[in-house]
């Protein structure tokens, strides 16, 4: 599972009122380089809630994002490779994502997360 | 990526093993998907560049062939494990980066305009009756610019009523007629093979503030 997945991830648990963004424990991370794609990046930033995709590559163990960002940085070529890295380059394998209300674990196996909710839950 | 060579290379990937009927789990053959991806990218550039997201993407056919066809990112969202783990296999067979989401399409949360166009060939709604409407709802809510979907062209008023007044789509348009050749899967299927007509649908949603 890569960020731009976990950016879209929330956790719908009955009761919940905000299960956005799931927090990550990470067990094991593997890096796969892709093309990089500027126009895709500039394309996708708006739509980010970028606070999260920060805290979440720095889960998987790349601090390279800013805590806050604004679209001037996108002339950055270095703020774009960055970007590319964190949210297309990062997999998160093994490990769960939390949900940040109930801190319900969803466990994530081979890459995939698993977010079918209990009987209970729904 | 010529049509052919498409179809080709979809032909190649891992089905069911043991598929569930009380899924309606069918593969989507090569035939059908490549038409699909192949008019979405070519007539409406609905493929390219995108972020594309398949609904019970089950052995990731549709998914598959949307990465082939240069989907900058794809995901795969499906509720059964086995049908997860081939379609892993398949992605990595092909070169294809696939991320994959295990849910139940009606109960999922998420948020945000990420996802471009949902492509689906949802369950039609035979076992579990209201499946389809269920995939169709939920796609409509999550497509920021389109959906693709395959039904029954038996159901085609009822798709079409639901799609518009129901469900907010701005546009409903049956693109084409296709053959679905379901192949003897399960104990109950008397023939061999057996031809279903389907609609290759597109809709669009209303466009959200």
């Amino acid at each position: 599972m890569r960020l731009l997945t976990h950016n879209m991830l929330s956790s719908n648990i009955k009761g919940v009122t905000n299960g956005f963004p799931l927090r990550i424990e990470a067990e094991k991370v593997v890096e796969k380089q892709v093309d990089f794609n500027p126009d895709f990046l500039k394309n996708m930033f708006p739509k980010l809630e970028w606070k999260a995709l920060a805290d979440a590559a720095r889960s998987l163990g790349y601090g390279e994002l800013p805590d806050a960002a604004d679209a001037s940085m996108l002339d950055s070529d270095d703020f774009l490779r960055r970007l590319h890295h964190a949210l297309l380059e990062l997999h998160l394998e093994e490990g769960a994502l939390v949900c940040p209300e109930t801190g319900r674990k969803f466990p994530v196996n081979k890459g995939i997360p698993n977010m079918l909710l209990h009987e209970d839950e729904v | 990526m010529k049509l052919k060579q498409l179809e080709g290379l979809l032909g190649t990937i891992q089905q069911f093993s043991n598929p569930r009927i009380e899924l309606e789990q069918y593969p989507t053959g090569p035939h059908i998907a490549s038409r699909m991806l192949y008019t979405a990218e070519n007539s409406f550039g609905d493929v390219s560049n995108k972020v594309v997201a398949d609904f019970g993407c089950g052995c990731g056919t549709l998914g598959l062939a949307a990465g082939l066809l240069g989907a900058e990112y794809v995901i795969g969202v499906d509720i059964d494990t086995q049908s997860l783990e081939i379609a892993s296999v398949n992605a990595e067979d092909l070169e294809v980066d696939l991320d994959f989401i295990q849910c139940d399409i009606r109960t999922l949360g998420w948020r945000g305009p990420i996802v471009d166009t949902v492509i689906m060939n949802p369950p039609f709604g035979t076992r579990k009756k209201g499946a389809d409407m269920d995939f169709l709802f939920v796609a409509l809510e999550m497509a920021s610019e389109v959906v693709y979907s395959l039904h029954k062209t038996t159901t085609r008023e009822h798709v079409k009523r639901a799609a518009l007044r129901d469900h907010n789509a701005s546009s409903a348009e049956v693109l084409c007629e296709l053959r679905y050749d379901v192949p003897q899967l399960y104990k109950f299927h008397k023939k061999k093979e057996v031809d279903i007509a389907v609609d290759l649908w597109r809709f669009v949603p209303q466009r959200k503030q």
